[in-house]
């Protein structure tokens, strides 16, 4: 947090007395004071252990066992149809939607299984920020985006609504092309603005893990840079896993590397090492462009 | 070369033919009611209760008409409203795509669709019958909702359907329950809802068979439920089979009147939407 939001510019007002106590001058997180649903510093972690997945008779993901470390990039890279997307799916279960879909197996989020238990599927979620391939706006305003996850989550003051929006708008970088027509519909924002927004939207429910899928895909180079540049930054803060097809992009930004071919993970590793040392030919072959 | 463009210009022929034929109706039977009607159109007629003598040409209007219309396509708007968008919800957002219970519910839905408003008429009446009821604002009402709700729900769900589902998993991963979708598909749908009302409201002011047995025909605005109440249909279908010129007249005034309140509805209705779709995700 320190790097990104210390170097925002707050306006005064939102400085005003008693919103933020200390937290603000000490730079820590704007919202402790009184955002009800606190995001907790201590380290996070994903383990998955033995995860299978089947939709309907297809065997999907087969056995997955990986680690997604804390505060890191760790990029998901394999060819197309080999269970990126699906593996991202299970770690918030909105693999759930997905008709005929089964799992069995562990996924172990910050201590709690979250395939076999009896997860609370809202809480789960509201911990992973999703930002999605295509972008895709709620059907109100730019500002109604932001506040919505904050209004189901109970916060339904005003006043901390506005700030909650301002905040995160900035820490998307969206926030002074936004500003002055906050309650526009959120369609009529281009493409690399709808994905910057729901980015902000994701962060305002204060997760602790953002889930990217191949969030840069469908953008322009501009915007797709805007978008990494931000996932550098937010690594500070959050433990970002993020599927890509780009291997250009895993390059340049990943910590971590998974990479999973026909289902299965081959290879899996801090990104220094898997990319300058494959292990395994699969991987050696799909670096030097042999198939993607 | 020729054949095709012979084809072209015959194609457009046609088609233009059709549509100018289409607005010949819409201007042959606007100009049928306001030239008969014009005539026994007055203040008095939108404003007054009909006198002793209306129906062989004397004082009065059929204010009681126009006001037992209003009564009940408003109610039964609203409570189709409030039945349709459950089901709806449930349909495209509980229920999985493929779902028995959806291609059930959904033929039921069509079904209801294509039952005529007669038999919806006559099934009050039974049932009205069977409880000891008399003809009433309350029976019209009801009928009338039973009426409109299939139409409610087949033409918001066909909006439904095509809601796009990365906005319900947008707002699923925002830790959103599927209740608290509501409020995402409502927005998504809503120039859906408007037009269905408004396809709903066209349907109930003008339908006639369904409430001659059920809300009944009166000279007085029913003050309760239980009263009957006299609808604009059937003031047009009473007073046209009238031998009185003056009473025939008066038919095509409320003809006239009718046509007004949809037109306006229309309107309002087409600038709601507009107004609603400004938010929807392509």
């Amino acid at each position: 947090m320190r790097n990104l939001f210390s170097s925002l510019a707050l306006d005064s007002e939102l400085r005003a007395p008693g919103y933020f106590g200390k937290a603000a001058s000490s730079g820590a997180r704007l919202f402790r004071p009184d955002y009800k649903f606190l995001r907790d510093d201590h380290p996070t972690e994903i383990a998955v252990e033995g995860l299978d997945v089947f939709i309907g008779d297809n065997h999907i993901l087969k056995d997955i066992n990986v680690t997604i470390p804390d505060k890191k990039i760790t990029c998901i890279i394999g060819p197309s149809g080999c269970g990126k997307s699906t593996l991202l799916k299970t770690l918030n279960r909105l693999i759930d939607s997905v008709e005929g879909s089964r799992l069995s197996g562990r996924v172990v989020v910050n201590g709690e299984d979250i395939v076999g238990g009896t997860t609370d599927l809202t809480r789960l979620r509201r911990k992973m920020g999703l930002v999605s391939q295509r972008p895709c706006p709620l059907p109100m305003s730019i500002f109604d985006n932001v506040a919505y996850g904050c209004r189901i989550h109970g916060i339904r003051n005003r006043k901390k609504l506005r700030m909650v929006v301002k905040y995160y708008l900035e820490a998307a970088g969206l926030w002074d092309e936004v500003k002055d027509r906050l309650h526009t519909p959120a369609v009529r924002l281009s493409i690399g603005q709808q994905q910057r927004l729901c980015l902000a939207r994701s962060l305002a429910v204060e997760p602790q893990f953002i889930l990217a899928d191949e969030a840069t895909s469908a953008l322009d180079p501009l915007s797709s840079k805007t978008i990494e540049e931000l996932f550098v930054k937010l690594r500070e803060d959050y433990s970002i896993v993020m599927v890509t097809h780009t291997l250009r992009q895993a390059l340049r930004i990943a910590d971590h590397v998974i990479f999973m071919y026909l289902g299965e993970v081959v290879e899996a590793g801090d990104a220094r090492h898997v990319f300058n040392d494959p292990q395994h030919e699969l991987t050696r072959k799909y670096l030097s462009g042999a198939f993607s | 070369m020729k054949a095709k463009f012979i084809e072209e210009k015959a194609v457009k022929v046609f088609m233009v033919a059709a549509m100018l034929m289409v607005f010949g109706f819409v201007l042959s039977i606007v100009w049928t009611i306001v030239e008969k009607g014009w005539g026994a159109m007055s203040w008095d007629m939108v404003t007054k209760l009909p006198g002793g003598g209306f129906y062989i040409g004397k004082e009065g209007g059929f204010l009681n008409a126009i006001v037992g219309s209003l009564y009940i396509v408003g109610a039964s708007t609203m409570l189709g409203l409030i039945i349709s968008i459950p089901v709806v919800f449930y349909l495209n957002v509980y229920l999985k795509r493929n779902s028995k219970l959806g291609y059930v519910a959904r033929l039921a839905y069509d079904i209801l669709f294509g039952i005529p408003s007669i038999v919806y008429g006559a099934f009050g009446f039974t049932i009205m019958i069977y409880f000891g009821l008399k003809t009433s604002l309350l029976g019209g009402i009801i009928v009338v909702t039973l009426l409109i709700i299939p139409i409610f729900i087949r033409s918001m769900d066909e909006v439904a359907r095509q809601f796009p589902r990365d906005i319900l998993e947008a707002a699923y991963s925002l830790g959103a329950t599927r209740f608290e979708t509501l409020k995402v598909v409502l927005r998504q749908i809503a120039p859906g809802i408007a037009t269905a009302t408004l396809l709903s409201i066209g349907r109930a002011i003008g339908d006639a068979a369904g409430v001659m047995f059920t809300a009944g025909y009166t000279d007085s605005i029913p003050t309760s439920l239980s009263q009957p109440a006299a609808t604009l249909p059937l003031a047009v279908f009473f007073q046209i089979s009238s031998p009185v010129r003056e009473v025939q007249q008066r038919a095509y005034a409320a003809a006239l009147v009718l046509t007004l309140i949809v037109l306006v509805l229309s309107l309002a209705g087409r600038f709601i939407t507009n107004r609603f779709s400004k938010n929807k995700i392509l």
